[in-house]
């Protein structure tokens, strides 16, 4: 037998070898270097990032198939590689204090942020359903993991369990659904085969419509929709600071990458069935992501919530199925890794030592104590809120614009009458910092150059793509053309 | 053929219904194993032999072992007590559920008009066809795959071998 070994670049996976690489370095040096000294592995994660990003923007504007037609190398993916990065790069600045003030600032910490960078990247450019769920194993198998980092913490413990007991049943479900795919559709699973097959196969289409029904079931799990959202708050609020930060934009922005593709490329037949679901699914996400979050007294919980009703402004993206529906999703989740990065800063800035100071009450009076602090919460929370002159508010105009475009205009009206009820419970935040009295002394910041930096990148971010959102809109509207099937 | 399929199919179905509905843990991993026995012969039926195989030495075999091994590691003795924080809505809901869900695939299922089978091709469960794929086609996922089970070694030994303070 003769095997013929198909021709490949690895420069076109070049991102994910740099990264993996890298990580097994950190953990060869963590493993080879004298105990006690782990400075290296932050350092190594961050000049691996770099170097990914780095290939990431060389690779820009290329396009095609790899590896015999499993992973497609596409500014779609691009956008997303530079998303992820930015994402975990941040997160990797703003773990290294924090992690070391609980005593666990483990360079296996590291080196699984890495590898579920990887995993993200790979549900970004899976051109075959067995890619996008070895991404999201991938990911997730990490993100378990340093949910639970916290072994001593009884609610760090809870959220990994919770988290690793659900992803499972959820990754069940997306593999029958794949399953079923397979057999509706004749034997493929490619995401470019997929829509000939099944618009040819009528007599499929019950077996076609539970597949994207578990399909649906999976990914909205993973982005936490309603009525799949059930782990989101203990998960959050049990994990260490910097993980939730890293799991509400990373995992959240590689979920809806894998969604969108998937559904705009395999589903265009099925496109009225699955809006109708979906339209359901998002209207009860903000809705009922907006209104928990108002009864939030922990700053953990109330993100997680908000967590959820950004879910469902994203889905609006989805179900917009236009090209001004793919282009708001992609900003939108470039805006929320920044601003959400963010607020997770200040939370953990606030929070001091071991997250002694969670309940939002604890930010009475910052206003006063530290004026700068105070003011970059602001921002964040204007951000989420979707008020101008912020990335947040230009993200929700062509979320919205997409939906009206699509003709869905209820589906607006719900979504801006859902943001005003957000601007609640975000601006309550600015509230108690600048019209309250402090409950107690706040007594010293200890404001680590890392976090400091983090969140003076991440400010300017928010502002500048808020103030000019044309050169990201314009680098999107380059790589919704992939989905020759959008309008 | 088909009375054989219906016969395996019927074990496995009995079978995965005992390992839930079993109070003592070991019980429910003992039924499990005749479960993986009858899925395996179905892989036969369905001319995949490797994988009938592999799932006869790997889940009936190696992780069933590795089952057992945490069983009784817990050393669970007694079947559990009844599960007290559950209320009766949570459960009436929580089974009706279910069972709606799977009449509606059930349901599904059979509105689906299946074409009539053709013969498989020769050599189509051998090791030979499946490794042909895993070293051309399918390359890629393959190597990811290592990546993955890098993944979880790193990961259980995180949350497994660090101190407790």
């Amino acid at each position: 037998m003769t095997l013929t070994i198909p021709t490949f670049s690895l420069e076109s996976i070049g991102p994910w070898i740099t990264l993996s690489v890298f990580a097994i370095a950190i953990l060869l040096t963590d493993a080879l270097s004298p105990k006690g000294n782990r400075t290296a592995a932050p350092v190594l994660a961050l000049v691996g990032l770099a170097v990914a990003g780095f290939q990431t923007v060389s690779l820009w504007g290329k396009t095609g198939m790899d590896f015999a037609r499993m992973v497609y190398v596409d500014n779609f993916s691009f956008f997303f590689y530079i998303v992820f990065i930015l994402g975990t790069g941040l997160t990797v600045l703003l773990s290294l204090q924090y992690l070391k003030d609980y005593g666990k600032n483990l360079a296996e910490y590291y080196a699984l942020l890495l590898f579920a960078t990887v995993g993200m990247m790979l549900m970004a450019s899976g051109s075959h359903l067995i890619m996008i769920f070895l991404g999201i194993e991938v990911m997730s198998i990490a993100v378990y993991v340093l949910a639970g980092l916290f072994r001593e913490d009884a609610r760090s413990n809870e959220a990994a369990l919770k988290y690793l007991l659900l992803g499972a049943f959820a990754s069940a479900f997306l593999l029958f659904g794949m399953a079923m795919l397979y057999g509706a559709s004749g034997g493929t699973l490619f995401l470019n085969d997929l829509p000939a097959r099944l618009a040819g196969a009528e007599t499929f289409k019950p077996l076609t419509l539970l597949a994207v029904a578990l399909l649906i079931v999976g990914f909205g799990f993973k982005v936490a929709s309603v009525p799949f959202h059930m782990w989101t708050p203990d998960v959050y609020e049990g994990a260490p600071t910097s993980v939730t930060a890293f799991m509400a934009v990373g995992v959240k922005a590689a979920a809806f990458a894998a969604f969108a593709r998937v559904f705009f490329l395999a589903f265009p037949v099925l496109q009225p069935d699955w809006q109708m679901v979906l339209w359901v699914l998002a209207v009860a996400t903000m809705t009922l992501g907006n209104i928990v979050a108002i009864a939030q007294t922990n700053i953990k919980r109330m993100l997680a919530y908000s967590s959820i009703a950004h879910a469902g402004y994203l889905l609006v993206a989805i179900i917009a199925a236009n090209q001004l529906g793919a282009v708001s999703l992609m900003y939108y989740l470039l805006a929320y890794t920044l601003m959400n990065l963010g607020a997770f800063g200040v939370v953990i800035l606030v929070g001091r030592k071991k997250d002694s100071y969670l309940s939002i009450y604890d930010y009475s009076g910052l206003g006063f104590q530290h004026p700068v602090l105070a003011a970059s919460m602001a921002l964040f929370m204007f951000a989420l809120a979707g008020i101008p002159p912020t990335a947040g508010f230009v993200g929700k105009f062509y979320v919205f614009s997409a939906a009206v475009q699509a003709g869905y205009i209820w589906l607006a009206i719900i979504g801006v009458m859902n943001s005003v009820v957000s601007v609640y419970y975000y601006l309550r935040i600015t509230v108690l910092m600048y019209m309250k009295p402090a409950e107690a002394d706040l007594g010293p910041v200890s404001f680590a150059p890392a976090v400091t930096a983090t969140l003076a990148l991440t400010a300017l971010g928010v502002l500048l793509i808020g103030v000019f959102p044309g050169f990201i809109y314009d680098l999107a509207m380059n790589s919704v053309k992939v989905f020759p099937g959008l309008l | 053929m088909q009375m054989i399929f219906f016969i395996l199919a019927g074990v496995a179905l009995v079978s995965g219904g005992l390992v839930v509905f079993q109070r003592h843990p070991l019980r429910s991993a003992l039924w499990l194993i005749v479960n993986f026995f009858a899925v395996a012969g179905i892989y036969l039926l369905a001319h995949a032999e490797f994988i009938a195989a592999i799932q006869v030495i790997v889940y009936a075999g190696a992780i069933m072992v590795l089952f057992l091994f945490v069983i009784m590691l817990l050393n669970l003795r007694q079947p559990e007590e009844e599960l007290r924080f559950l209320h009766l809505g949570q459960k009436v809901g929580g089974i009706t559920l279910a069972v709606f869900t799977g009449l509606l695939m059930v349901y599904t299922i059979t509105q689906v008009v299946l074409p009539p089978g053709k013969e498989a091709p020769p050599g189509l469960g051998n090791t030979e066809s499946i490794a042909k794929l895993l070293f051309t086609d399918y390359l890629l996922p393959f190597e990811v795959t290592s990546v993955l089970l890098l993944v979880a070694i790193v990961g259980a030994v995180v949350l497994a071998k660090t101190k407790l303070k």
